[in-house]
């Protein structure tokens, strides 16, 4: 459906992008996760055909966005980060004018129009002025225009950014129903937001891709420690002595203790050993029985800060 | 375009600024009628003239926010991602600028029309130097969106079409006192000479096409330089 080739975007001798690579199928619902000023807005525009990139080439259901703009555009419904409302049009008479831009039918327009409206829940605001409503209220409208003209492509530019708690739950859950007819590039600087509604997930930093994988297998394989959490009767001292014997335990911390000497212990360990077959013979040996073992995946937040932080090791 | 056409022609009127504008023209104008009815001097020529002089103020407040508007509020990412050509959003613009200035002038045809009243005749010299006020004010309305194009303040956008008006209209005599070649130049770019000519009811068809090329220049750059600024962004 989209796929993104070297996009490499320079502005003057500073680098906004360099060496994009991904594609996202029909139907998926992409989660474009980094820092401000990681570069997510500037692929965006690129995507959308606002800006032109440097290098590489983006194709939007086939069309290359430089060479047949017209046809690419016509696929792509984009909200960019600041909603590009006119702040003096009623929302009805904006919406409007945003279908003839798309040349939507006039005998499907104002059906289409009502439809949208509902699915976004402004149909009350319709003939009050833009300049007038609340931020959200605005977000919406900015997300009604993108969805006019039924584009098989959304680019959606931190859509839930300013919105109230109770909005930003709604927004989700319908940018996640709208996933189903729509292929959508979300992007966002929030991590729960990406896990809660992606179905895959590209991380960015300073330009370029630092990784791309679902959010389970990202918290599953990123990094090089395994997590896992483990329930041990046993006295405390004694038990972090032998499980620190282990060949592959890198890191042993008491979390918690639920009762006497029933504790709860983190451990990290090289990525590449299983250390939970030795722990439990070492365990059984000395006598102390394992209540609870299970292993913890990395939230994406600790990915994030990782990716983050080994960046500014290399740099 | 008809769709932007619309829209900034709908924007004119709900906004106080199609008003003010044709307000102020027939207030500014209607001034200077007085002295024909209070002289009964049936000579409207020099009206005419002198309505071109109001336009070098008034087209830089028309035009102003015609494009600029657009890069300061973020709505010219939805012009830029819509299926459409970037040439048919300028034109759009520039047509609703140039209806707006149109309605000014087809009120100001309530002055020949009394002196019609009162015993005047409709002269070549009146149709002529109406067709040369329409196309003058046509190049002015391409000089102004050209201006707005350039900066995303408003307010510098109307100086800087204010000032390259005002030079425009005092190039002719800038050629008559240094004269020579550079006045040669000057008076062959002249939009006002050929303006002259139409006051003294000559239609020619050499001048239209000059004014015509006019207008397409200055669009033809309004669009390079949004195309360019697109390709050179920071």
């Amino acid at each position: 459906m989209i796929e993104i080739q070297n996009l490499t975007k320079y502005y003057g001798q500073i680098v906004g992008v360099k060496d994009l690579n991904f594609t996202v199928e029909k139907g998926e619902i992409l989660g474009f996760l980094g820092p401000n000023g990681a570069g997510k807005s500037t692929t965006m525009n690129i995507i959308t055909g606002y800006m032109p990139s440097t290098q590489g080439t983006v194709k939007v259901c086939g069309y290359d966005i430089l060479e047949q703009p017209i046809e690419a555009k016509k696929r792509i419904g984009y909200l960019p980060e600041q909603p590009p409302v006119y702040m003096d049009m009623t929302v009805l008479d904006y919406l409007n004018f945003v279908s003839e831009l798309k040349k939507v039918d006039k005998k499907i327009r104002k059906g289409q129009l009502d439809d949208i409206m509902e699915i976004v829940k402004i149909t009350d605001v319709r003939k009050r002025l833009i300049k007038n409503l609340s931020k959200g209220y605005k977000q919406r409208v900015g997300l009604a225009q993108a969805l006019i003209g039924k584009p098989e492509v959304l680019v959606l530019d931190e859509p839930t950014v300013g919105l109230d708690p109770k909005q930003i739950i709604e927004i989700r859950k319908l940018i996640k129903a709208l996933g189903k007819e729509h292929t959508i590039i979300l992007s966002s600087h929030i991590l729960t937001e990406v896990s809660a509604v992606c179905e895959r997930v590209v991380i960015i930093h300073k330009g370029e891709i630092a990784a791309i994988d679902t959010p389970e297998n990202l918290s599953k394989n990123f990094g090089n420690m395994s997590k896992m959490s483990v329930t041990i009767s046993g006295p405390k001292n004694s038990v972090v002595n032998s499980i620190k014997g282990i060949y592959g335990v890198k890191y042993i911390e008491p979390s918690a203790e639920k009762e006497k000497d029933v504790i709860t212990y983190i451990i990290e360990s090289d990525k590449d050993i299983d250390v939970r077959k030795p722990i439990f013979f070492a365990m059984a040996k000395a006598g102390y029985p394992i209540m609870e073992l299970k292993s913890l995946g990395m939230t994406l937040e600790e990915i994030f800060l990782q990716v983050v932080t080994e960046e500014k090791e290399v740099g | 375009m008809r769709a932007v056409f619309w829209k900034e022609v709908k924007s004119y009127f709900y906004s106080p600024i199609a008003y003010v504008l044709i307000g102020m023209f027939t207030l500014i104008s209607s001034i200077m009628f007085w002295p024909n009815l209070l002289s009964g001097y049936g000579e409207f020529n020099g009206n005419l003239g002198s309505m071109g002089y109001i336009l070098i103020f008034l087209v830089p407040i028309l035009t102003m926010r015609i494009i600029a508007e657009d890069r300061k509020n973020g709505t010219e990412v939805l012009l830029l991602t819509s299926p459409i050509n970037l040439g048919g959003v300028v034109l759009g613009k520039y047509f609703a600028a140039l209806s707006v200035f149109l309605m000014m002038i087809l009120v100001s045809f309530i002055y020949p029309i009394i002196l019609v009243i009162f015993g005047a005749s409709i002269t070549p010299q009146i149709v002529g130097g109406y067709a040369g006020l329409i196309l003058l004010g046509a190049s002015f309305i391409s000089v102004g969106i050209f201006a707005s194009s350039l900066t995303e303040n408003q307010v510098i956008a109307s100086i800087i079409s204010f000032v390259a008006l005002l030079i425009i209209w005092i190039a002719d005599g800038i050629g008559g006192m240094v004269g020579g070649f550079t006045a040669k130049i000057l008076y062959w770019f002249s939009l006002l000479s050929r303006y002259e000519d139409f006051n003294r009811g000559i239609l020619s068809l050499s001048a239209v096409v000059y004014y015509l090329s006019f207008i397409s220049v200055f669009l033809f750059v309004t669009i390079m330089i949004i195309e360019r600024r697109r390709w050179s962004q920071r």
